[in-house]
């Protein structure tokens, strides 16, 4: 029972990073309707501007909110030099321009920082607290609290302000929020910045347990996109539950089936979801018109 | 004379002169072996002008038939005694059956959920190939035998050294797979594929078996890419599981769109381009990947046909 306890911890820890790049990906795909595959280096950027602010000397807090805000200001030059100006390009064009960023910002972080392998230390100590039995990183409360508290947010966010409102109003028909005189643009750079902000988040708080390394972005990313997928795309609440479900079905498989297959796990998810459920747990069913 | 000049003979012409004359330029051997790589990643790359150029759906998962296609002359020849030129008809094979089993539900999806469940598809084979080491060694990689051609060449009087062989045998297979293209191109099915490019609901009221076009597509871009696979290992003689690997199904696609995926010719012209930009940007090798996704960017943001399209405009724009 305490393994099972165990495996569970770390699956809930991993799935609370997921469900934080799946939440990223909702963001820009609601707003813009392009799957961003260059999300996972947002949490790449996270942890590695952290990590060299930290090595230069930077409070860590304030090293932390650095990364934040610069991978933020990445996400609205993403925005802008990137996707505004192939708007209306078909879906093979934008997948291809999101990959072009993805591979490129990763090309550029093993320019400006290293190839090395990078950590830095854990927010709340080392100290494993001990629960039935089983352990968990106090870092680990820190990176599940951090995506409840996104997701709290975002839904207070769109749901109780005005900008808010004018992003998922955008979201559902962008001539119809021009039309209203939501200046669309300045909603598209804010769901990047915001996105990317989350992304970057996951990264910072992330760091101390799975370390970090110019590559490690696309793995983030596709189990990211696997959760949102899961969780059914679009939907924020969607993003939150299939992304820990990811990092559950993950821990599980490592635990109890291969280590080396726990990867293959979000992958086959995927697959299976979108053979028998399209839609995912909570998207709505959509019906082509013919 | 203008009955003969179609696309696809000037298509054929152009790439068969290519082959046959650009040896003339090279001043060392080390060209005939860019030469054949260029022809092989090309042979993949027409395949992608099938499934993404033809029919307009996206594979972000080929190279993974491009793994079985080479592990399939890595390991038959040594378990089943099978012979190596035999082995690229059972990779294609399984690559064709593969394809078909997969395809067939991941085909109803679109855009990026195409994209998505045939990366999955890419990332589950190279991660068997990785993980699988009793049978394939693992990430170190495991050698291929040799074809065993160039030596029935040889007694019939044809003496080429290996880097001439592996040129013109990759060669005279690109040009066989682009006439099969572009054959498909004019035919009913080809016809059929753009149709459903153009628009899946029109096709179908024309009586277009959509799903089944698609399927069609999709696994002859498998086989494609399975050959081109297995030319690639049987040259090197040595193969490793990064030939499935994600960057290289990113590379088939992006090869294929750069040089422009509506066409044969452009696709190849792209697959030349970013064989020969490693080469060139061997002194520069940090700057590889930012130089690749920059590139990526820059030709899907503004020349979204590809790059030859765009050329070929530009010549025929100024003769008006």
């Amino acid at each position: 029972m305490p393994e099972l306890l165990q495996f569970l911890f770390s699956g809930v820890t991993v799935g609370a990073v997921y469900a934080l790049v799946a939440l990223g990906f909702t963001l820009i795909y609601n707003a813009s309707d392009v799957v961003n595959f260059a999300q996972g280096e947002f949490v790449m950027l996270g942890g590695m501007i952290t990590w060299a602010a930290y090595a230069a000397g930077v409070p860590l807090p304030l090293a932390a909110l650095l990364a934040i805000v610069g991978t933020a200001a990445f996400g609205v030059a993403i925005n802008k030099f990137a996707i505004e100006p192939a708007r209306g390009a078909p879906v093979v064009s934008l997948i291809i321009i999101t990959i072009g960023a993805s591979i490129f910002i990763q090309g550029g972080a093993q320019l400006i920082f290293d190839k090395q392998i990078h950590t830095f230390p854990a927010f709340s100590g080392d100290a494993p607290l001990r629960i039935g039995g089983a352990t968990i990183l106090p870092q680990s409360l820190w990176v599940i609290g951090g995506a409840v508290v996104v997701f709290i947010s975002l839904w207070l966010f769109f749901t109780r302000t005005l900008l808010g409102r004018a992003v998922l109003a955008t979201s559902n028909n962008r001539m119809a929020a021009q039309l209203v005189g939501i200046n669309t643009n300045f909603v598209m750079a804010l769901s990047f910045a915001l996105s990317a902000a989350i992304g970057a988040l996951a990264g910072v708080l992330a760091t101390p347990i799975t370390l970090t390394a110019y590559s490690v972005g696309i793995g983030f990313a596709l189990k990211g996109f696997a959760g949102a997928m899961l969780g059914g795309m679009g939907d924020p609440k969607g993003a939150l539950v299939g992304g820990f479900l990811i990092g559950l079905i993950e821990a599980l498989t490592a635990g109890y089936l291969s280590s080396q297959y726990k990867d293959a796990a979000a992958f086959i998810v995927i697959l299976l979801v979108l053979f028998f459920m399209p839609q995912g747990l909570f998207g709505a069913k959509k019906t082509d018109r013919v | 004379m203008t009955r003969f000049l179609t696309t696809k003979n000037v298509t054929l012409l152009v790439l068969i002169l290519l082959v046959a004359l650009s040896p003339l330029l090279f001043p060392s051997g080390f060209y005939y072996r860019v030469g054949a790589l260029i022809f092989v990643n090309a042979i993949a790359v027409t395949g992608i002008v099938i499934l993404t150029g033809y029919a307009g759906q996206i594979s972000l998962g080929h190279a993974g038939f491009a793994g079985i296609g080479a592990y399939a002359c890595a390991l038959a020849p040594v378990h089943f005694g099978l012979h190596p030129a035999l082995a690229i008809f059972l990779g294609a094979g399984i690559s064709a059956v593969l394809a078909y089993l997969v395809g067939r539900p991941i085909l109803r999806l679109q855009g990026y959920y195409l994209g998505v469940a045939t990366l999955g598809f890419g990332i589950l084979v190279s991660m068997v190939l990785n993980n699988e080491r009793d049978l394939t060694r693992g990430p170190d990689g495991i050698e291929v035998p040799e074809l065993g051609l160039r030596a029935v060449l040889k007694s019939i009087g044809v003496d080429l050294t290996n880097g001439e062989f592996w040129y013109f045998f990759c060669g005279i297979c690109l040009v066989f797979g682009a006439w099969l293209a572009l054959n498909l191109f004019n035919s009913p099915s080809g016809r059929a594929l753009r149709a459903l490019h153009g628009s899946e609901v029109a096709a179908r009221t024309v009586g277009v078996d959509v799903a089944a076009m698609k399927l069609k597509a999709f696994v002859i871009s498998a086989v494609y890419a399975s050959v081109s696979g297995s030319l690639l290992a049987l040259q090197n003689k040595f193969i490793t599981p990064d030939v499935a690997g994600f960057m290289h199904s990113i590379e088939m696609v992006t090869m294929a769109v750069l040089g422009g995926v509506g066409s044969v010719l452009g696709a190849i012209f792209g697959a030349a381009i970013l064989t020969l930009l490693p080469q060139v940007l061997t002194v520069f090798a940090e700057y590889e990947q930012l130089v690749l996704g920059l590139v990526m960017m820059l030709v899907m943001i503004f020349l979204r046909e590809g790059l030859l399209p765009s050329i070929l405009r530009k010549f025929k724009g100024r003769g008006e």
